[in-house]
């Protein structure tokens, strides 16, 4: 029943789904609500490890509705959040002790932040979705809690006139939540600003490295190949340099982001990438006399490669606009196409007509 | 070590004449490009806005204008090439997202 809304009161009906992380049922006003675990098993543990290495990323969700946590009576809390599994996860395990109601809506299984730019998680979704759980004959209060990144998604001055709801915008993180309420709706001034942590950033890391290597695979396919008849094969100090470079734009440059000059993504890619190719030259000898069309190829397409793949990362970073994005792309793309062109170009005349090192 | 992205590129714009106070603005904006004293709010640093929309999205007088969307540098990318508009829904490709 994932992504179907239908008219009339939808519950999460438990009957239908048993999930491992349902613990009981709770019985309402308007029939019976699954009651949510707030410890996460290791089953669930796996599955975000999965979906960090993208593997089943697109399909990790849960069943839009209404949820309870503890023993929620009608005076008690509505948070409201998105049916990724990894959200719904996130969520839960910050709620341990509480009794609360969790309403959550179909974002088609993309987390709150991005569905909110995408409008998934909007004005219409969470109007249809109060409207289908019922929700204003299980509590007596007209309050629900969002959390404050679904803000891009939902306007929340168009709320009450179509539900009776007000809206009221949570922290940021999950974490914050039990302070939030305990504090009576105040949120602080940290808790309303998005961070972009190491931990953060290393979370990130898998999926920026598995589309790197799968873009990676047919290049070497190609010189393994080319290599069976090229002048100067490539060999492993020229992979290690590649290798390098691939991992200075997909692991290296997110993670030390803030320690890396300049501001634009391709340039602290460009400047991840330029210090490991020119050290395994170095290393190499690359520099030496007959190798030297070779390594100014090298030195041209590696952080050409590693420029492009750290200036993917705007795209999961919490900070870059896509104004940003946009002139970034404009200077810096014509530099990474015309570099790595040249240096894809002196590298192959390198290879296939150079002097070969006799085998 | 704080991140901050490239200078003087936000579209962000407050139109002072129609904002009402209500202060959404600032509780809503994740990186606390606005600023208030418990009047009318104004841009405090318009080089932290990333441009999400949540401000414009929730101000009930029309008075915050951004243009919000994909920030992302592959999908901005394929949107040139394939010539549509970019859009982060790579679920397709089973590629990253947003």
């Amino acid at each position: 029943m994932n992504g179907q809304s239908h008219s009339g009161r939808q519950m999460a009906k438990s009957s239908e789904i048993t999930e491992s992380w349902q613990i009981g049922e709770l019985a309402t006003p308007i029939g019976s609500v699954p009651v949510i675990a707030t410890r996460l098993s290791a089953k669930d543990k796996l599955g975000a490890w999965k979906v960090r290495w993208g593997i089943g990323r697109m399909n990790y969700k849960v069943s839009p509705g209404l949820y309870a946590v503890g023993e929620p009576d009608e005076a008690s809390p509505v948070l409201v959040s998105a049916n990724y599994k990894l959200t719904f996860d996130a969520l839960r395990q910050e709620l341990s002790g509480l009794d609360c109601w969790v309403l959550i809506l179909d974002t088609d299984g993309i987390n709150v932040w991005c569905a909110a730019g995408k409008g998934t998680f909007g004005t219409e979704e969470l109007v249809s979705r109060i409207q289908a759980a019922g929700l204003s004959e299980i509590v007596s209060h007209r309050l629900i809690i969002l959390p404050q990144l679904a803000a891009s998604g939902v306007g929340a001055q168009d709320i009450p006139q179509r539900t009776g709801f007000h809206v009221e915008y949570g922290p940021v993180r999950a974490s914050d939540i039990k302070e939030f309420i305990s504090s009576g709706n105040e949120a602080t001034e940290e808790m309303r600003l998005v961070s972009f942590t190491f931990k953060d950033r290393l979370v990130l890391v898998p999926m920026e490295l598995v589309p790197a290597i799968k873009m990676s695979l047919p290049i070497l396919g190609v010189v393994f190949l080319s290599n069976q008849f090229a002048r100067k094969p490539l060999g492993k100090k020229d992979l290690a340099a590649f290798a390098g470079a691939v991992i200075a734009g997909s692991v290296a440059t997110p993670l030390l982001l803030p320690y890396i000059p300049g501001k634009a993504f391709s340039l602290k890619g460009w400047l991840a990438g330029l210090c490991w190719t020119a050290g395994s030259l170095q290393l190499s000898k690359g520099f030496e006399l007959q190798d030297r069309m070779l390594a100014a190829g090298e030195l041209l397409l590696f952080p050409a490669i590693s420029s492009y793949l750290a200036l993917n990362f705007t795209g999961s970073s919490t900070y870059t606009s896509p104004s940003g994005v946009k002139k970034e792309l404009k200077y810096a793309m014509p530099l990474i196409s015309g570099a790595a062109a040249i240096g894809g170009v002196l590298m192959a005349a390198a290879h296939l007509f150079g002097k070969g090192e006799k085998k | 070590m704080s991140l901050i992205y490239l200078d003087d590129v936000s579209t962000l714009a407050l139109a002072s004449n129609k904002c009402n106070g209500c202060g959404r603005c600032v509780q809503v904006c994740p990186h606390g490009v606005f600023a208030s004293n418990g009047k009318k709010p104004w841009i405090n640093d318009i080089n932290l806005c990333m441009e999400c929309g949540a401000c414009a999205k929730n101000c009930p007088t029309g008075a915050i204008s951004v243009e919000s969307g994909v920030g992302c540098a592959s999908a901005l990318i394929s949107g040139w090439l394939s010539g549509s508009e970019p859009s982060c829904d790579c679920s397709e490709d089973g590629k990253k997202c947003c």
